[in-house]
């Protein structure tokens, strides 16, 4: 098999604060194939972001400390200059962030902004760079673009900015564009729009795609294959028809349960995970999951599971339940009126 | 651009008619002010009153004393103090260079100190150079331009004159610049440094806080995520929406002192500009020097809140008109 593209291999990342060691990441690995969409899904809080950030080396906190490795293109981004790094960024690999309302700096033209980024990675003359940001705002669906390429950001609509957003990241036609929950902060309808906008640019650019999300409906569409991420770690791992349809992991289960779905029966209350996650400062020992995880028994407050393959072919879970125990229960989770009829 | 110019130019005059009116009614409220009684000298007859009051208008109701007064400063300029019985345009017109030269020399060192000086303290955060320009700073602030003025006239001007470093220093006082520029420019050196010294302080508290606040921004980060140099992050995108509030705090304080402010430092260095004017006109109950440098300073402040706005409006094209 080839090389991976993006190899991310055992990554820790911590914290310090006053309260002590805040472990964010602990320790995953996953990798990203050329021209693959991989959706990371997870709560706030369970390192979906800082994961992706620090595979950009984005977190200025003074107090971040990296372990692990970051393959990208077999070369450590761990290691790399401050200089190299800053060739690999917005040229190599680049990022949409959730708030397109302050993503965008307000005091320059959106048109500057592209043009900015083209003329730091690429020689262009004079001219050169404007055609570019305009074509590239023509490609992401912005009406006029000669004419929108000088305005500012207010002046355009959240959906709108999200769209130069886009342009941004894909003007210098990156191998790797990582989406940091791009829908959050849009309308539903938006949302559709920018994803359908990802995807079919996705096929023009060829960009390798990592979606954040704590959205499981978003990924559903797009993701080729899909990360569960629960307190730092991967709970889960598979493609998309082995998430939705065979889901390992009782933390899956619960994000499938609280997703609102039209193609059921009958209306029914969303299921929600009970509890909060745990603290990232004090593990407890065993699953980190346990405390809110109604399956659990006396091995998951002893040991730790593993994210292995238990049921074969690339899908990987965490969980100290059997497959036939899991298949068994879970439907009693993700679709509660379905398992009482059955 | 225009409605901006003509809406700023109607508002100037409605703040200079306010100002006026109110300086005028204080001046007659304020009890024992009579100063026809101050012009007639010591022991004063009656008639001697009487006639004075007559010769300045002073028995006149009050509107038209007070219309009266704009006309002799607007229309035919010829407006006489109580005190020197010199006309006042000409004063003002004479002290404001003064000022003018103080505190635009002053204004320069400042903005270049205190960008720099707030730029360094929120680049090296979390080393010791951040804390210990901002220690410098809060002294800056806390030192008293009276006693600082004093110290450095102490030191240039006798203790170490002999002292090649201050030795070029030349006499308290203020030679103008179209009589001999380099004197001019010797001159303003410590008086330039000592007005500064304040304002450099809070200029580079306030600039290094917006810079640290900025350096969180999301468009922050996503100018790092493609790839531009710190120092290109630095200057074009943090430092330059921080100079939002910089600047707006600029026009007012620049106003503020050209509009007769610099008192303290004017007396100090012994520089005749429209604060000491300012000052001696209120020591002796001048209404013609106070109304005039009044209506002079307000016009500097309402002109720089204006200039402001331009330049605000500059710098942030969320506020431009559309």
């Amino acid at each position: 098999m080839a090389e991976p593209l993006l190899e991310v291999r055992d990554l820790k990342v911590s914290f310090r604060t006053e309260d002590g060691i805040v472990r964010a990441v602990d320790g995953i690995s996953f990798t990203v194939d050329e021209g693959e969409v991989v959706g990371i899904v997870g709560e706030s809080g369970s390192g979906k972001s800082v994961t992706m950030m620090s595979v950009m080396r984005l977190i200025t906190d003074p107090n971040v400390i990296y372990q692990g490795e970051i393959l990208y293109k077999g070369r450590n981004l761990m290691q790399v200059s401050r200089d190299a790094m800053r060739e690999v960024r917005g040229e190599e690999i680049a990022m949409i962030f959730q708030d397109p309302m302050t993503s965008l700096n307000p005091v320059y033209t959106v048109g500057w902004q592209i043009e900015e980024q083209l003329n730091e990675h690429y020689d262009l003359k004079k001219g050169q760079a404007r055609r570019r940001a305009s074509e590239l705002l023509a490609q992401v669906g912005i009406p006029r673009p000669e004419q929108r390429i000088d305005d500012y950001p207010h002046q355009f609509s959240g959906g709108m900015r999200q769209r130069v957003m886009i342009a941004l990241a894909l003007s210098c036609n990156p191998d790797l564009l990582i989406a940091d929950e791009p829908t959050t902060a849009l309308d539903v309808t938006i949302q559709a729009q920018i994803l359908e906008l990802i995807k079919d640019l996705r096929r023009d650019f060829g960009s390798a795609v990592v979606l954040i999300t704590h959205d499981l409906g978003v990924v559903a569409d797009i993701a080729d294959r899909i990360l569960v991420m629960y307190a730092g770690r991967i709970v889960e791992e598979g493609n998309k028809e082995q998430i939705f349809y065979d889901p390992q992991h009782p933390y899956t289960w619960g994000l499938l349960g609280s997703i609102a779905r039209l193609d059921r029966p009958k209306a029914r209350r969303l299921t929600a995970i009970a509890g909060q996650p745990p603290s990232l400062i004090n593990r407890p020992k065993g699953c980190s999951f346990r405390p809110r995880c109604p399956q659990a028994f006396d091995r998951c407050r002893a040991e730790d599971p593993q994210l292995t393959v238990k049921v074969g072919d690339g899908h990987l879970d965490a969980c100290h339940l059997s497959v036939e125990d899991k298949r068994a229960r879970r439907d009693a989770t993700i679709s509660p009126e379905l398992a009482d009829t059955a | 651009m225009a409605t901006f110019i003509v809406r700023r130019v109607l508002w100037l005059v409605v703040v200079l008619f306010a100002v006026s009116v109110l300086v005028f009614l204080i001046f007659f409220a304020t009890p024992g002010v009579d100063p026809a009684r101050q012009m007639a000298g010591r022991n004063p007859t009656a008639e001697t009153i009487k006639n004075i009051k007559h010769e300045f208008g002073l028995d006149r109701p009050l509107p038209v004393q007070y219309g009266l007064m704009m006309k002799h400063i607007f229309v035919s300029r010829d407006l006489i103090s109580y005190g020197s019985h010199t006309k006042v345009i000409p004063e003002i017109l004479s002290a404001a260079p003064v000022t003018l030269s103080l505190v635009f020399g002053a204004a320069v060192i400042w903005i270049v100190f205190s960008i720099l000086t707030g730029l360094a303290a929120a680049v090296f955060r979390g080393t010791v150079i951040d804390p210990l320009l901002m220690i410098l700073a809060l002294i800056g602030i806390s030192i008293p331009v009276f006693w600082l003025g004093e110290v450095v006239n102490l030191v240039t001007q006798s203790r170490l004159h002999g002292f090649f470093l201050f030795s070029w220093v030349p006499p308290l006082g203020y030679t103008p610049f179209t009589q001999d520029p380099l004197l001019w420019f010797e001159g303003l050196v410590f008086p330039w440094l000592t007005l500064s010294v304040l304002y450099i302080g809070f200029y580079a508290r306030v600039l290094r806080a917006n810079l640290i606040e900025t350096e969180n921004e999301d468009y922050v980060r996503t100018a790092r995520a493609k790839g531009i140099s710190e120092r290109r992050v630095l200057l074009r995108h943090t430092l330059r929406t921080s100079m939002i509030t910089f600047v707006s705090l600029f026009g007012l304080d620049f106003g503020v002192l050209v509009g007769g402010g610099a008192l303290l430092t004017e007396v100090v260095f012994g520089l005749p500009g429209v604060g000491l004017l300012t000052y001696h006109s209120l020591t002796s109950l001048d209404l013609p020097v106070i109304m005039t440098t009044v209506i002079y300073g307000a016009f500097f402040i309402t002109l720089a809140s204006a200039l402001v706005d331009l330049v605000y409006a500059w710098l942030d094209p969320r506020v431009r008109p559309a």
